[in-house]
């Protein structure tokens, strides 16, 4: 599975309360809180995200509270992955339980640009920057964790008894 | 090699005689717990997958306490849905208006964690139960539906920091200022994916009520758990609340930890985190002049008895300043009873304090107490993230509740000694 999109960069700690402010916590349908998704920070992010685009963040992405609507808003606003130099454990898991493609990889996070064209391979985790020229390698998941997301996320592998 | 308190927990809850860390398990839980915040999403997922039963009945607690008493119609409607689930599964431990308390402080209060049992919950706050010798962490709503669907759960095995305490607290310090003190030192992200395990002979001077605040806040160092070692404390807490038949877990003297932190607890001041991070913790002495537009005691961190009676402390015979609100939460019903039982309503009143029932609602910026633009409060929650209380251009403050209480009354961030003229 490959994603490739354009970059949309922010620092390090991008908490989920920032993500998705508790205030449209009153709602559980992906597209209202989509239209929400970062704007205490990006203002502009909803009108300006293109379906493929790719976040990048610094350190502890997705740090604070467990709220699922977090991942959700960021995967219905049309990003194809997330790249960080580390997540925040619970966001982690979220991201890997409703099927939002996400990499760990320190170097790909420092050196990529907001506005670099990159590609995300999930099998290898090599990250490519087609705009700098440069390829990283990212962590890739483990196979239980890969077995998850091929299942097409927790529920259903619960459901089919693969887990 | 040993094994980590936790990693023990986690073994026996597996049904392995060892793990070791970086394994992936899956692991049986002891109880699910969730809110009206992420319950629907749980529920939802839960349905969409056609799963007709729940695990069991008995091991599921659904809270609704963070924006209850309903804020607004659509907060209603999800309480509703969760409210309509609990009737149809028969669900024991539902906790809706007038019996709820914030989650945290209720399930401990009400028996319903015990020592060595596995607790998930989608709150990131689960990890408060850890004080009770127990292995509790926040997942997500997936993960929620997924327990409660099965009873059981996917965990990576974690590595583990000790924190060896030692000393006993100054007067007017409590575990709220070495959490934040701790925070500090390690960082937001300082023991991601980790345990903090908190050991040392330190811990007879921590009272329960300071352990369950300091576990909470495991989350905001970004740590998996945080876990005290049993001892008789943890034994009288668990009988006085009527646990039964529990396991105790201690780490292997050759169990290994990827740091150790000797903390003397007499050398910690009372202490505040700045915004917008928990980890940018200061002595409040050295804080200089912030002035407060409101003061918030209550959370799951803390808005228990003792945390009260701090804040009393203070508040008997003097009065909040002029220009400040000060919303004070016992976190659940009984502790409210015993605050009026006490005097501690009245004191609060007296002194100009809002006194609210139960509900999680100002810490997330949900309700009672949302901060305007440019306005700062002192809060003895666990997050001042930018637009945590309110406006993104609002700031808090993390404090104990005596600090919360003493700034309350000078109308600026300062030291329960300050307000008291020394006299501790």
């Amino acid at each position: 599975m490959n994603a490739t999109g354009t970059a949309i960069k922010y620092g390090d700690n991008i908490d989920t309360d920032v993500i998705i402010p508790a205030r449209y916590l009153t709602t559980t349908d992906p597209k209202e809180l989509a239209s929400h998704c970062m704007e205490d920070i990006d203002k502009d992010f909803a009108a300006r995200v293109k379906p493929g685009d790719i976040m990048v963040g610094g350190s502890n992405f997705g740090c604070g509270s467990s709220r699922e609507h977090a991942p959700i808003a960021i995967k219905e606003s049309g990003i194809s992955c997330v790249i960080a130099a580390t997540f925040a454990r619970i966001f982690y898991r979220n991201a890997i339980n409703i099927g939002l493609p996400i990499v760990e990889c320190a170097e790909a996070s420092a050196k990529i640009q907001a506005g670099d064209r990159v590609s995300v391979d999930f099998d290898t985790g090599v990250i490519t920057n087609h705009t700098r020229n440069e390829t990283y390698q990212g962590e890739p998941f483990p196979p239980f964790i890969q077995g998850i997301i091929a299942t097409g996320g927790l529920m259903n592998a619960i459901k089919t008894g693969t887990l | 090699m040993g094994m980590t308190m936790t990693q023990k927990i986690l073994a026996a809850h597996a049904g392995l005689p060892s793990v070791t860390a970086g394994q992936l398990i899956r692991a049986k839980v002891d109880l699910v717990l969730g809110n009206d915040i992420t319950a629907p999403v749980a529920i939802k997922e839960f349905e969409k997958a056609g799963i007709e039963r729940v695990f069991d009945r008995e091991k599921i607690a659904l809270v609704m306490d963070h924006f209850t008493p309903n804020k607004d119609i659509k907060a209603a409607e999800q309480c509703k849905v969760v409210r309509e689930f609990a009737k149809k599964h028969a669900i024991k431990h539902f906790f809706d208006v007038g019996k709820v308390g914030v989650e945290h402080a209720l399930l401990p209060e009400l028996g319903l964690v015990k020592p060595g049992d596995l607790v998930i919950g989608a709150d990131s706050h689960t990890c408060t139960y850890g004080a009770l010798a127990a292995f509790s962490t926040g997942v997500g709503s997936t993960d929620m539906a997924a327990g409660m669907a099965t009873g059981a759960c996917w965990l990576k095995v974690p590595t583990a920091i000790r924190f060896v305490l030692t000393g006993k607290l100054k007067p007017w310090v409590s575990g709220k200022d070495v959490i934040l003190h701790i925070i500090g030192k390690i960082g937001v992200d300082g023991a991601l994916y980790q345990s903090m395990e908190f050991t040392g002979e330190g811990l007879k001077s921590l009272t329960m009520e300071d352990r369950l605040c300091m576990a909470n806040m495991a989350i905001e160092a970004g740590a998996k758990n945080g876990v005290f070692e049993y001892d008789e404390q943890t034994a009288q807490y668990a009988a006085d609340h009527g646990c039964k038949d529990w396991t105790v877990y201690k780490a292997d003297a050759d169990a290994e930890y990827t740091a150790t932190y000797e903390i003397d607890l007499s050398a910690i001041p009372p202490t505040v985190s700045l915004p917008h991070l928990p980890d940018n913790a200061k002595p409040v002495s050295e804080v200089g002049e912030i002035t407060i537009d409101q003061a918030v005691i209550g959370s799951c961190t803390n808005g228990r008895i003792e945390d009260l009676r701090a804040a009393a402390k203070l508040f008997e015979g003097r009065q909040v300043h002029e220009g400040v609100r000060c919303i004070v939460i016992p976190a659940t019903q009984n502790i409210m009873l015993q605050a009026m039982e006490e005097g501690l309503v009245k004191i609060f009143i007296d002194a100009g304090c809002a006194v609210s029932t139960p509900t999680c609602g100002p810490c997330l910026g949900g309700h009672m107490g949302i901060l305007a633009k440019g306005e700062r409060a002192v809060a003895t929650t666990n997050r001042n993230f930018v637009g945590r209380m309110g406006h993104t251009g609002s700031e808090v403050y993390l404090a104990s509740p005596a600090v919360a209480a003493a700034s309350a009354i000078a109308g600026k961030l300062v030291s329960p000694e300050t307000v008291l003229g020394g006299n501790a």
